[in-house]
């Protein structure tokens, strides 16, 4: 409301114009009064109840002070976004705010007091947003990127360093930009510094923008990466600037190009040794749950603290650090801890981002630092910005002979326009020695000004310009039904038949190295439990189950008492015993909460009962619908609604702010679970009238390769495969066998070597999905739900209670699975 | 380059393949290696459930019916040249490709590639889309919220807007007439397969 920003900003004034004078005010006595012991000593007339003693908490005061004004400064810019017009972007908007508050500042001191200093910068500030960058990033899609990532970084920033210097000193010597001070190897330096793409902003200014993945991870990746080469450039540069020119030669040019190989290895694989330390700290760290979230940014901090301090690159040894952490100590972890970091990391990043995007505002408004030469800072625009267009246009046309899948047109514009430079470029350009650069303030200022042009201007024109530039392909118009249903069932297509063929970056290396990996790495650096539990789709099954764990006490709740719990006997696909030994110890959880449930074996059938209330339950809540004729209106709403998006139409994951399970997700997962269910059930009508095997075989405690459900060694291939990132343990899947080939062959000669002993044909009639479901019918999640609450929780929750109990082999194995939730559980 | 064709020798039928389905040999090669990665136990051709190794299509709506499509009526094997010519259907179509009269069309002309289409919906083959059939394409690809009503619903509107001859079904000639907006060749095509 228009009123809450009102409040917001009186609030932000009142502070930094409250505390402002204080501070002047204060300050200027220092003689007066020192500290509380020196005032006791001093003028003591009585005693005194209460002090005012300022000195005593200046630093972490102000730094305070500072914290909070920037996050009300955000919140005012988040409030203006969403009432004002969305054109600005957050970045840009938190620059102006810095602009009042230095213009605050400067009025009350007449001197800027609070500006960004590098090091608060450089090591306050930076490292945590790199750090939350690199733990969300995508691994999958920048690994298969990495090669034109790299060609992007490393010639890409080399291109525009070159290119920048030499063309202003080009400029200068042609006398365009006046009198300065300046040679050669500082128009270089200049270039190193101003050249690279900033994270930071890019982040800031394209999650507002949405492009395709790809394209994202391009620019993102290649603003990481570049660091590499900004650290040497920069250093190099300096130490000639420092040398002077006549003591370069050949060798030390030579040094100079072997020190970026030195930096930029050094660096990553400083930051793979602290990955490495870091999960095998996650993997012992089970008893100190409470506190293991805090490794990951002490681990993370010190690796970035390392690498500066051996001169190598920072920023890529945090980025290699988080990237390669990330899977294991997510494995690691407990679920709780895993939230913690992913929280506390956006809380850091965003308000590291924040901070500084208001401090660059504010230390502009500083007299001292500007220095207006029209001629160097509108050719540093020029060239700036011309020369990152030719670069990426000239790079993607190489790569695009090598690429499976060609760079277009309209994603190397939004990539040249997208080269947006930030708060590293300020942070390098303000660590300049004076001495030895004269021209300081003249780059400094400069470089504030490029750092402006490109976050505002550019950001504010960064959607339009996509939003244009795609329009400008489609037209639009009204989709009819029968259009909107067939563009849907066409992305699905696209989306399996791109699997089908392995997409990109499926090749024989992706391969071995996820074999190599699973063996190996993951031995060593995951917990044994969590490598148990790499299974993507045991996974979903879990979380599914408690789902409807969940579900089924609040629907016998509302029905009053659990008493129709009892379920009959029918549970033919025991989970347990297919997933048994392995799995019970990591779900504890769903253990726990059945045993409430004392499940006797009962012989009458509950569906009955489920039956009868689920009608009322839908003609309570369906009734209406029936009644409303359904208009064409409608019929275009629910689609628009309820159609599975298809891969195409998820957003791509990585994002400041939101992160989490999105709709996606959840369609993901119910698409699924119908999909397994559809298969288990063509299985199972497969499997009907063939005879049981009447043996057990004993359910052994392997390694999750190759296991049937009941230790039955089956050829005939697996559900689950291993493809790409899956685990070696994905072969355990709860259906094993032919049932694939039922669902296509008629009566052809099956063969079912798996082999369910429960299962006889009286049983049949009582499964509820088997069942012919007419006479009333229930709405369709009622109708998938059913199989899934009394009978089917039995079937996939690891019941202690197995239906043949009587089994010496089932109570063999019962004894055995009990004992393991109490050593294991935690 | 001397691998290629080294390697392209020991694929059967390649060069024929190659004249049929309009593929450079680089992509006959890719899409070999990713058969034998498929056909794990290495017998030559892929059963249904090799498909259904790929975990991700246990997350498509309508991946099993895209499975099935990759074996012919009766059939429970899928060997190379089947499976790249299935694949085929999703070349982008070559615009400039020489218009000559007498040769067939290409598998990735764009009335084969609604017809690749139109086989998903029409499982019995006969040449139409019935509404049951319809509805069952309808339930896989839409949320569990919507109830049997609804989805009668639309499926009934949907027929009415595509069926011009009033027999409750939707012919192939129906369905293309219906489709003639959407853009096939940028829908149906996968741009690594060019």
């Amino acid at each position: 409301m228009a009123s809450s920003i009102y409040f917001c900003l009186l609030r932000t004034v009142f502070l930094v114009c409250f505390v402002n004078p204080l501070i002047q005010g204060l300050s200027g006595d220092v003689n007066l009064v020192n500290d509380r012991r020196h005032q006791l000593g001093n003028n003591l007339t009585g005693l005194p109840i209460v002090t005012f003693d300022w000195h005593h908490v200046q630093t972490p005061y102000l730094v305070i002070i500072w914290v909070f004004v920037a996050g009300l400064a955000k919140l005012l810019v988040i409030e203006l976004n969403h009432h004002v017009i969305n054109v600005i972007p957050e970045s840009g908007l938190l620059i102006m705010m810095g602009f009042i508050l230095g213009g605050i500042v400067w009025g009350a001191d007449k001197a800027q007091t609070f500006k960004l200093f590098p090091p608060t910068f450089f090591f306050y500030l930076l490292p945590q947003i790199i750090l939350d960058a690199s733990y969300f990033m995508p691994n999958k899609l920048f690994f298969s990127n990495l090669g034109s990532i790299l060609i992007y970084a490393i010639f890409g920033t080399c291109w525009n360093a070159s290119t920048v210097g030499l063309s202003l000193w080009g400029c200068y010597e042609a006398g365009v930009m006046g009198n300065l001070d300046i040679g050669l190897l500082q128009f270089l330096l200049f270039g190193s510094l101003i050249a690279a793409v900033d994270p930071v902003a890019v982040i800031a200014v394209f999650e507002e923008v949405h492009v395709n993945e790809v394209l994202f991870i391009l620019v993102f990746g290649e603003s990481l990466l570049n660091d590499g080469v900004t650290v040497v450039l920069y250093n190099v540069f300096d130490a000639f600037v420092a040398l002077g020119g006549p003591r370069i030669d050949a060798v030390e040019i030579s040094k100079g190009i072997f020190s970026f190989v030195v930096v930029a290895f050094g660096g990553s694989f400083l930051g793979i040794v602290f990955a490495i330390l870091l999960s095998l700290l996650t993997r012992c760290t089970k008893h100190i749950q409470i506190i293991e979230a805090g490794f990951i940014f002490v681990v993370g901090y010190l690796a970035y603290l390392t690498a500066d301090m051996l001169s190598l690159s920072a920023i890529l040894s945090v980025t290699f650090c988080g990237i390669c952490c990330q899977k294991y100590v997510n494995a690691n972890m407990d679920e709780k801890s895993v939230t913690t970091v992913r929280h506390a990391m956006k809380v850091l990043a965003n308000g590291s981002e924040t901070m500084i995007f208001v401090f660059l505002g504010v230390t502009a408004i500083d007299t001292e630092i500007w220095v207006w030469n029209t001629g160097f800072i509108l050719l540093t625009l020029l060239f700036v910005f011309i020369y990152r267009i030719i670069g990426v246009f000239l790079l993607t046309w190489m790569l695009n002979k090598f690429r499976l899948v060609p760079i277009e047109f309209i994603d190397q514009v939004v990539m040249s326009y997208g080269g947006l430079r930030g708060a590293v470029a300020y942070g390098l350009a303000a660590m300049l020695d004076q001495d030895k650069i004269p021209e300081k303030n003249l780059i400094l200022s400069t470089t504030l000004i490029v750092v402006y042009f490109t976050v505002i201007l550019q950001g504010i024109t960064m959607k339009p310009l996509v939003q244009w530039l795609k329009v400008k392909r489609a037209a639009h118009s009204d989709l009819k039904l029968i259009e909107k249903v067939n563009n849907r069932a066409f992305d699905h297509i696209l989306a399996a038949v791109e699997d089908i063929c392995g997409r990109i970056g499926d090749n024989w290396w992706t391969r071995g190295w996820n074999r190599f990996e699973e063996n190996y790495i993951s031995w060593l650096l995951m917990k044994p439990k969590a490598r148990k539990n790499r299974d993507y789709l045991f996974s979903i099954f879990h979380k599914l189950n408690l789902e409807d764990a969940v579900n089924y006490v609040s629907e016998g709740e509302r029905q009053g008492s659990l008493a129709f719990i009892r379920s009959d006997e029918a549970a033919n696909v025991d989970f347990k015993k297919q997933f048994g030994s392995e799995f019970t110890d990591v779900m504890p959880d769903i253990m726990v909460d059945m045993s409430n449930y004392e499940l006797g074996i009962e012989t009458f059938s509950v569906t009955s009962i489920i039956k009868d209330t689920i009608p009322s339950v839908s003609l309570d809540i369906h009734g209406q619908d029936r009644k409303n004729a359904m208009d064409d209106v409608n019929a275009h709403h629910l689609l628009q609604q309820h159609l599975y998006s298809s891969r195409k139409h998820h957003r791509h994951k990585y994002s400041r702010s939101h992160f989490g399970i999105n709709q996606s997700e959840n369609e993901v997962q119910e698409i699924f679970q119908r999909t397994m269910r559809s298969r288990l059930e063509s299985f199972k009508t497969a499997k009907m009238g063939v005879s049981p095997a009447k043996k057990i075989t004993k359910h052994h405690k392997k390694e999750l390769t190759h296991k049937m459900a009941n230790g039955h060694p089956d050829g005939t291939g697996h559900l689950y495969g291993d493809e790409v990132d899956s685990a070696v343990g994905s072969e355990t899947g709860a259906i094993r066998g032919t049932f694939l080939r039922d669902t296509y062959t008629v009566g052809a000669g099956i063969e079912n070597p798996v082999v369910f002993p429960d299962m006889d044909s009286s049983t049949h009639n009582s499964l509820p999905w088997l069942m012919e479901t007419d006479a009333v019918a229930p709405s369709q999640r009622a109708q998938w739900h059913l199989p899934w609450t009394p009978n089917r929780l039995r079937r996939l929750a690891p019941m202690r209670i197995s239906t043949y109990s009587t089994d010496s082999f089932l109570m063999a194995d019962l004894e055995e699975h009990e004992e393991k939730p109490q050593t294991d559980h935690e | 380059m001397g691998s290629t064709s080294s390697t392209l020798l020991k694929i059967p039928n390649a060069e024929v393949l190659m004249q049929e389905t309009g593929f450079s040999p680089a992509h006959i090669i890719r899409l070999h290696d990713r058969f034998k990665a498929l056909d794990k136990e290495g017998r030559g051709y892929l059963c249904p459930q090799d498909f259904g190794a790929i975990k991700e299509l246990a997350m498509n709506p309508i991946g099993d019916r895209i499975i099935g499509a990759f074996f012919s009526p009766g059939k429970e094997t899928v060997d190379f040249s089947t499976f790249v010519k299935i694949l085929a259907h999703f070349r982008p179509v070559d615009k400039d490709r020489p218009k000559e009269p007498n040769s067939p069309e290409p598998i990735n002309s764009r009335s084969n590639k609604l017809k690749f289409a139109f086989q998903l919906y029409d499982q019995d083959k006969d040449g139409k889309i019935s509404r049951d059939e319809l509805l069952k394409v309808l339930r896989a690809m839409l949320g569990m919220q919507v109830t049997e009503e609804q989805l009668e619903s639309i499926a009934d509107r949907t027929i009415q807007e595509a069926d011009l001859d009033r027999d409750e079904a939707i012919s192939f000639e129906e369905f293309r007439k219906s489709l003639e907006k959407v853009n096939i060749d940028h829908k149906m095509s996968i741009r690594f397969l060019r």
